[in-house]
């Protein structure tokens, strides 16, 4: 048996082998890329990642959920309390420190995105110590910015990406 | 998988890993000491190129079913969105399609490489029937897959193939009931047959594991047809000599395969598998894929129900035979002049069947069929007893590594001609 | 090389009364579809912009009256395909009423005008294939897979050429479309169509010279329109067959330099052997 020579291929064979070797690889990593992609979101997904909503419609005080990328989003027309309460908050107090107005565009209107940052629970609003925001897994609570005040989640409720097109119509995504 | 391995890992963690598993010994005496035949030409390939295909069928197939919905009113769309909007979903498609088709092409290849050279016979009788289990089961899986995109041909052929078992006496009807989950083909069946179709491909596996088994207690046969006598001088080691050789075919395998995906996708495709099933509808023309066309002729050529059902599943249940209606000594048909041109015969019948079962069956083509039928299963029960016994064969050489000499000198010979 | 003499001369005179028995049975008042020039044809084909977008206006103009396309307007903006502008896009699908997938807060259905991401409607007048072949008679297939879904038989041997490099044809669908708009030959009856099997077809004429007005200077005549629609529809079927193409010809190349590379290792290997 010529085992032998599996061992110990003689010098003139290595760079053949290493190229030959080296092409295979390249080939194996371009067909992975596909069967990886593929699980990415589709372009009938993508197509959805945008939604238009009208507000005009939303009272006072009121919260709607819509629904954003498969998710909840809170559009919440703020009360002039509910404003003054979330901008007359001393930044020191907070656990992940945001100003109100960094958070939204136009001070009535507070678009974030509906899910708990501790393990992605969906809170219930107007409820709470501060009557933002309370979630019923682990009760966590937030105030009438989003801004996380007491419970296990770290961080304030996300602002997606929003754009007024009119006064009462707006482009989340 | 060739008995105990007197392979010893270089490192000590190698050692410490091998004394309790000895997973590396076992690939080390199947994959790399294992001793092949020096005189094997590139027809041994196919089994590498057959291993590969299994694979990218499971893999392109496991993706698919991330996308795939199981049911009649969302199947079809399904596939449509597989096709339109997942990334590279056209791609993985049309892998899986063509796949299939370049699957039975390497299969057929080597099974007639098996009959050709006598791969069949004693000490491979189980290797054979094993691999007779196996075409089997990728017809069977191959047929189950081709009703997931529930086109108008999906249906039509769902409901011949189930139908054929309705010829079985008294119990039939109950039986293709039990099988649709209901009245006709449905939504019932296409979920049951996609769970099925999931399955197979892993049952295939464990069977083409068996396969690979008993090829490496009996080792390989060759073109010469004689066993191996001395290892020194008749084989060399798997690696790197089998595997370069196999990957290297592997890779022009490969550029057929590309060749359909990209250039020709739809070509094995059937047209009218692009329009949705419809089960008040049935497409003009009924046919199979290619890979099972021979034997719907053979079903059809029969004009009776229950016999050419009978027939069908016969024509493939006679390959486990082979080892026992051909007795002759000699293996490879090289030393076979008679068999050779009947084998030749055979390869044009299986062909011409090919043919007449994508055609309309017409009276002068059934009968051509009928003619046909005849010559497939005379080829095995009447041609290969009787030249077992009556065939002058030529001399086969002494040894393995005597064949290889003289052919090389026959090589120059031809080549300065 | 003896032992494959026998096999081929079996297989030639096979062949041989096989292609007999093809010619016999082909009906000569049934003629095949002609062979087209196609952008899309070939190793190296694809789509022409400005065809696709005066097919998408005959189908806008004709074939939407009674066949549904069931493809989402943002196809229209693909670039290897129409390539239309996101803002026609948009435009173009807010034109179209959409019934919403879920009830609004009344538990209404309700229509709103489309966007991008949604489907192109079917035909308003009728809502399902039923409703569509109680009136025509026979329901028009969606020509969202049109192309994909009909063919011709080309039979023995050309369908093996077909598969071959440099002889492939691919375009028997297309042919099929493209010949059926132009097989209406007997002006007496409009429903007698030259190219389909048995000639008695259940659409109308449904196109003449003149009945789209195009805006590029391409002659408004039946042959343009067809020839339009159908690549339309082609890309309808197939709208990544130019990126198919391009990955594939890379593919190729690399699985020929792969091989390449193979060989002279596997002759290294063999020649260690010795």
């Amino acid at each position: 048996m010529a085992s032998a020579a599996t061992v110990e291929a003689p010098n003139r064979r290595d760079f053949l082998f290493l190229t030959a070797g080296a092409v295979g690889a390249v080939g194996v990593a371009a067909v992975v890329w596909p069967l990886v992609d593929q699980m990415n979101p589709d372009a009938s997904t993508l197509a959805l990642a945008s939604t238009e909503v009208d507000i005009g419609a939303i009272p006072e005080g009121q919260i709607v959920t819509v629904k954003w990328r498969g998710g909840p989003v809170f559009i919440r027309h703020r009360t002039k309390k509910e404003i003054e309460d979330a901008e007359n908050v001393p930044l020191g107090e907070l656990r992940d420190p945001q100003t109100d107005q960094s958070r939204v565009k136009k001070r009535e209107w507070l678009i974030v995105i509906g899910v708990c940052t501790h393990l992605g629970c969906v809170p219930l609003g107007q409820e709470g110590k501060y009557e933002g925001w309370l979630c019923p897994c682990h009760g966590s609570i937030y105030d009438t910015s989003g801004r996380i005040r007491q419970g296990p989640a770290p961080l304030n409720l996300a602002v997606p990406e929003y754009a007024f097109l009119t006064d009462t119509r707006v482009k989340i995504g | 998988m060739s008995g105990p391995s007197t392979y010893v890992p270089k490192s000590a963690i190698g050692r410490w890993f091998e004394s309790r598993l000895p997973l590396m010994g076992l690939v080390h005496s199947s994959f790399v000491a294992y001793p092949v035949p020096r005189n094997l030409n590139y027809m041994w390939t196919f089994g590498a190129i057959l291993s590969f295909m299994l694979v990218a069928q499971i893999v392109t197939g496991v993706v698919l079913a991330m996308h795939y919905v199981p049911s009649a009113t969302e199947a079809f769309s399904s596939i449509n969105h597989i096709m339109r909007d997942v990334n590279y979903g056209w791609l993985v498609r049309y892998m899986h399609t063509n796949g299939a088709t370049l699957f039975f092409l390497a299969c057929y290849t080597h099974m007639f490489r098996g009959i050709y050279y006598g791969s069949f016979k004693a000490p491979r009788e189980l290797l054979w029937i094993i691999g007779v289990v196996i075409y089997f089961l990728m017809a069977a899986t191959a047929f189950l897959g081709y009703v997931l995109p529930w086109g108008s041909m999906s249906f039509a052929g769902a409901t011949v193939i189930t139908n054929l078992l309705s010829a079985i006496p008294l119990v039939g009807t109950a039986i293709t009931y039990w099988l649709w989950g209901g009245y006709a083909v449905g939504d019932p069946t296409l979920n049951r047959f996609f769970s099925l179709h999931y399955l197979l491909p892993f049952i295939i596996v464990g069977a083409v594991g068996l396969h690979v088994w008993a090829l490496h207690v009996t080792g390989q046969n060759n073109p010469d047809g004689v066993e191996v006598k001395n290892a020194e001088r008749d084989t060399v080691a798997f690696t790197p000599y089998a595997t370069i050789k196999d990957v290297f075919a592997l890779s022009v395998w490969l550029i057929i395969y590309a060749w359909l995906i990209f250039y020709i996708p739809n070509y094995v495709l059937d047209a009218d598998n692009s329009n949705i099933a419809n089960p008040l509808a049935t497409p003009a023309h009924v046919v199979p894929e290619w890979y099972l066309l021979p034997f719907y002729a053979i079903l059809r050529a029969i004009p009776n129900k229950l016999m050419g059902v009978i027939a069908l599943f016969a024509s493939i249940a006679i390959l486990a035979f082979l080892p026992w209606l051909d007795r002759s000594p000699v293996k490879s048909a090289k030393y076979r002049p008679t068999y050779r041109f009947f084998f030749w015969v055979f390869v044009v019948i299986c062909i011409g069947l090919g043919w007449l079962g994508s055609q309309e069956p017409t009276e002068g083509l059934t009968l051509i069929a009928r003619f046909l039928t005849v010559g497939y299963f005379g080829f095995f029960l009447v041609i290969m007893p009787l030249l077992s016994f009556t065939e002058k064969t030529k001399p086969i050489p002494a040894s393995i590594a005597d064949a290889v000499l003289p052919k090389k000198a026959d090589a120059t010979a031809a080549a300065q001609a | 090389m003896i032992r494959f003499k026998s096999a081929a001369l079996a297989s030639a005179a096979l062949a041989l009364s096989f292609g007999g028995f093809a010619l016999a049975q082909e009906e000569a008042d049934q003629p095949k579809p002609p062979r087209q020039e196609w952008s899309f044809a070939g190793m190296f084909g694809t789509y022409d912009q400005a065809q696709l977008q005066r097919g998408f206006q005959v189908y806008r103009e004709v074939c939407s009256n009674c066949h549904a396309l069931s493809i989402p307007f943002r196809a229209l903006a693909d670039p290897d395909g129409p390539g239309y502008g996101e803002d026609q896009v948009k435009t173009l699908a807010a034109s179209y009423q959409v019934t919403n997938a879920e009830p609004n807060d009344k538990g209404e259905i309700f229509k709103r005008p489309g966007t991008p991401a949604d489907l192109i409607p079917r035909p308003e007048a009728y809502p399902n294939d039923q409703a569509a072949a109680a009136v025509l008679g026979k329901a028009p297939p969606d020509m969202n897979l049109l192309a994909k879904a009909r063919k011709y038989e080309r039979g023995f041997p050309w369908f093996v050429f077909d598969a071959l490099p440099g002889l492939e044809y691919q375009e028997v669908g297309s042919d099929y479309i493209d010949a059926i708009l132009n097989g209406y030959t007997k002006p007496d009856d409009p429903q007698w169509n030259l190219y389909y099997p048995g000639h008695k077809i259940a659409m109308p004429q449904p196109i003449t010279d003149g009945a789209v007005k195009y805006t590029d200077g391409t002659a408004p005549t039946l042959s343009n329109y067809s020839k339009d629609i159908t690549a339309f529809l082609t890309w309808a079927a197939e709208p990544n067959l130019p990126e198919r193409k391009k990955i594939g010809l890379r593919v190729m190349l690399f699985l020929f330099v792969l091989a390449g590379l193979l060989y002279f290792t596997k002759k290294r290997v063999g020649e260690a052997a010795h």
